[in-house]
């Protein structure tokens, strides 16, 4: 063991990646058994640092000292081989194997392991275990690909668990997840850290931060600011260095004046997930979904607006009912769809900045059929300036923009929609305090301008600060609504649990 | 958008940053791509002095013609992570389908060559809809299988046998020349060029390229991917079509067997062009170099007198070759997320 208990000791790592130093000079210490947060904002440099640190990346200068050695660079296999267990932004799973085998993969149980024959039952039998531990009721034998983004974090979480590692890097683990997966999360990072682990933890969600963290670290625009212990200082604190100043009001909701009903549900139902989903969205108003994760809400927004089928019911914009079959049809009546999923649904991550800000209805940027490449630029340049993005310009890959920074993409898309009905699900995952009150204050902006928005978020607070209406929803069906002045954690809570409101 | 809670140290940097790290590999990449070419004529100028006659060259050009035809409506498949393995049969049936209008049923050449390119774009859009109403897995397998039944057709129709003789009109392209150069070349600079603007300025072009990149969400921004995926198996089968006029032109006959393994030179120039397997990334412009690249290798070989044999052995390496630089490509880009 180290001096200190200091397992791992990073100095003056630095990487630049073509017009951007990504990493400049970055120090930062971990203690066993001690979870110590990264802060900073989207762009500053945090997943760029895991990287190196998982052997993803090549740092240009700089050491990293792991475990009483010290390196210049890592491989992945070595990182691994020496204790270092990472769960990464993004997911890294195979959809067609099974939760146990996606645990287990490359670290296989096996009953004759030089016959290469694997203990399927042990491993079966164990994952049952670990997931017993996080609380989650998923079967081990079950296919991940099945699951939805929540519960798929939580596999990745016990891939890690069981890995064994000294230190785990989280980078934004929860995102994806409801708050009761999260608060299974936090326990189990508990039971890890009494074990001597040390956690790299970085988040968004200061309060987590706050809540959970021993030790943090700012960073900010590829530089380790300052590392402090948790308990002497604030996350307003944490946000001033993180931005250079405060922010004074987290959801600035600015009421709008309501007018008619925009968009209409009527009855909407798919077999085996929605039931009966019937609302109305005023224009000027800001309509909260909340629930549990798989509680129905992603897959209203995609049936109302051509993403999957539905069975029967009908949908209504502005008075005129609409025949929506595929997104073009929702798109056309002015609906737009903001995904949770943003590489897989959002972005086209192999193409440019501009390309996927325009690229719906990119037709009008033009003239009979030819496109003027000077306007679909200048139009993105304008919405993501609008944004605050962080590029190297618009020709630059969307695949290499910090996962915050893609998401602004995913947002200037839409607004350049020109839709009157904005659906968000999960509009702020992973963008920074900052970044977030601007998108509040868009989505101000959006209904001040006589839309209507619908937005699904798992964040609580963030529903309660930002809807001027909220419906909750259960297994498919909405369970409860309420309007902003009535709204409490719990009676939302209650209604996401399944019991209907008494009014 | 107002801004008073925070500073604005958010701003774009600016435009013109250093390198744009994507754009240089590619860059680089072309130029790879174009000095082999040049590097291989220089070699075969070495090795044979036949090799830089102007008869030789416009041997070259004129087989490479037929193939660069063939190769846009390849290229667009693999841009949307597809294949078209029916082109070759696709170029025999229709050709085969023109000799019998013009032969047995007495059409004039241009509604002849209206059914060559008829027939073509047929094949190709139930290519297409074979993948997207039928929901096969993959176009390999759907144009594996018409790869054998239009082959299968061609072979029937006429029981096997040849038909030559053709009017002027329908011989126009793969035969004549505008002073010095030939009709075919022409046509291929028209399709090339226009085919580049149709990818980079219209929108069905870049949907193309979004459809490859990304199909959900393309699917999920309006756009209507099933449609994008017929019309590029149409085009594939109609430039098939069009490379069968040329090829009948030039000979003066259509045979059942024309046009055996171009899938294989056409996939080959693709890739080498730099288009990916994985879709969603390549530029025409490539296509042609990888095209002359392929046409000059072959060409060499055979002023060298090399067996055939070791041709076939040589093109299968190029492609492997090609394919890997592919696959290194693929990781430099992904290593940078
Ligand atoms: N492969 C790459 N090529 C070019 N630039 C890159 C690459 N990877 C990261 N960058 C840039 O490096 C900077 C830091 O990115 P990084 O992903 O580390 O940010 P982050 O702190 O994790 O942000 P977020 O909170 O949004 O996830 C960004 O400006 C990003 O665009
Ligand atoms: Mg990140």
């Amino acid at each position: 063991m180290v001096a200190d208990g200091i397992l791992l000791k990073v100095k003056g790592l630095t990487k630049k990646f073509p017009g951007v130093v990504a990493l400049d000079g970055v120090d930062i210490e971990a203690r066993a058994g001690e979870i110590h947060g990264i802060c900073g904002e989207n762009g500053a440099g945090k997943s760029t640092l895991i990287k190196m640190l998982t052997g993803a990346h090549t740092p240009d200068s700089g050491t990293i000292e792991f475990d009483g050695v010290t390196y210049t660079s890592l491989d992945p296999r070595r990182a691994m081989g020496v204790g270092i267990g990472c769960i990464y932004q993004e997911l890294n799973l195979i959809p067609h194997l099974t939760v146990a085998e996606n645990i287990f993969l490359g670290r296989e149980m096996y009953l004759a392991e030089s016959l290469n024959i694997l203990d399927r039952g042990q491993m079966n039998a164990k994952a049952a275990e670990l997931l017993a531990d996080l609380g989650l009721a998923v079967s081990p034998t079950a296919r991940l690909g099945t699951l939805g983004v929540g519960h798929q974090q939580m596999i990745e979480i016990c891939r890690a668990v069981w890995s064994n590692a000294k230190l785990i890097i989280m980078d934004e683990p929860t995102s994806s997840l409801s708050e009761k997966e999260a608060h299974d999360l936090f326990r189990v990072m508990a039971q890890m850290k009494a074990r001597g682990v040390a956690i790299l933890f970085i988040s968004h969600r200061l309060d987590e931060v706050r809540d959970n963290c021993d030790t943090v670290t700012v960073m900010r625009d590829g530089r380790s600011i300052e590392s402090f212990a948790m308990k002497e200082r604030s996350v307003a604190d944490i946000i001033q260095l993180m931005v250079g100043r405060s922010i004074q009001n987290k959801y600035p909701k600015e009421p709008a004046p309501q007018g008619d009903v925009i968009l209409s549900v009527r009855n909407l139902n798919r077999k085996g997930v929605l039931r009966d989903i019937s609302f109305d969205l005023r224009a000027g108003e800001v309509l909260g979904f909340a629930g549990l994760v798989g509680a129905g809400r992603t897959e209203t927004a995609r049936a109302i607006t051509g993403a999957d089928p539905y069975d029967s019911g009908s949908i209504e914009v502005s008075g005129k009912p609409v025949k929506i079959r595929q997104p073009l049809d929702s798109i056309n009546a002015g609906i737009a769809f903001l995904t949770e999923n943003r590489k897989e649904q959002g972005l086209i991550l192999i193409q440019s900045v501009a390309f996927n800000a325009t690229i719906v209805k990119m037709h009008k940027y033009g003239k009979a059929g030819w496109l003027s490449l000077g306007r679909i630029k200048e139009t993105a340049r304008k919405v993501c300036a609008e944004m605050r993005l962080k590029t190297s310009g618009m020709d630059m890959l969307v695949g290499k923009l910090s996962g915050g920074n893609q998401q602004k993409v995913v947002i200037a898309k839409w607004l350049l929609s020109n839709a009157k009905i904005f659906i968000f699900d999960e509009p702020t995952r992973g963008i920074d305090v900052g970044a977030k009150v601007e998108v509040y204050k868009l989505i101000n902006q959006l209904v001040a301008n006589g839309a209507g928005v619908i937005i699904i978020c798992s964040e609580m607070e963030e529903v309660m600060g930002m809807a001027d209406r909220i419906l909750v929803m259960h297994e498919g069906e909405i369970t409860g609504e309420m309007t902003q002045q009535d709204a409490t954690q719990e009676k939302i809570m209650y209604a996401a649990s399944g019991f209907k409101q008494a009014s | 958008m107002s801004n008073d809670v925070l500073t604005n140290n958010g701003k774009l940097p600016a435009e013109k940053a250093v390198g744009k790290s994507a754009a240089m590999t590619e860059k680089l990449y072309q130029l790879g791509v174009l000095l082999s070419l040049l590097l291989l004529c220089a070699v075969m100028t070495a090795l044979s002095p036949r090799f830089l006659t102007m008869d030789n060259l416009m041997n070259v050009a004129s087989q490479a013609a037929v193939s660069a035809i063939v190769s846009i409506g390849m290229f667009l498949a693999i841009l949307t992570a597809g294949i078209d393995l029916s082109v070759g049969s696709v170029l025999a049936l229709s050709a085969m389908m023109m000799g019998i209008a013009s032969d047995r049923w007495g059409l004039g050449p241009y509604a002849s060559i209206l059914v060559c390119l008829g027939s073509g774009a047929l094949l190709g859009l139930v290519n297409g809809l074979l993948l997207t109403k039928l929901r096969l897995p993959h176009p390999f397998i759907s144009t594996l299988g018409m790869q054998k039944m239009a082959r299968g057709i061609a072979l029937f129709v006429t029981a096997a046998a040849p038909i030559s003789m053709f009017p002027d009109e329908i011989q126009y392209l793969g035969n004549n020349s505008i002073g010095q150069v030939p009709v075919s070349f022409i046509l291929v600079a028209i399709l090339y060029v226009g085919m580049y603007f149709f990818l980079t300025r219209t929108s069905t072009g870049r949907y193309i390229y979004a459809v490859g990149g990304n199909k959900e969400a393309a699917r999920l921004s309006g756009i209507k991917v099933n449609s994008i995926l017929n019309l590029v198996y149409t085009i594939s089968g109609l430039t098939a079509a069009l490379a069968g006029l040329v090829l009948a032109g030039r000979v003066n006959a259509v045979y059942p067997l024309a046009g055996l393994d171009y899938e294989t030179d056409a996939i080959a120039a693709v890739i080498i062009g730099g288009a990916s397997f994985f879709g969603g990334v390549g530029s025409i412009a490539n296509t042609i170099i990888g095209v002359l690249l392929i046409a000059v290798l072959r060409n060499g070989l055979n002023l060298l007198n090399v067996d055939s044999a070791f041709q076939t052995f040589a093109i299968g390496a190029v492609i492997v070759v090609a394919v890997a630089v592919d696959v290194l490509r693929q990781n430099v880009m992904k290593s940078g997320r």
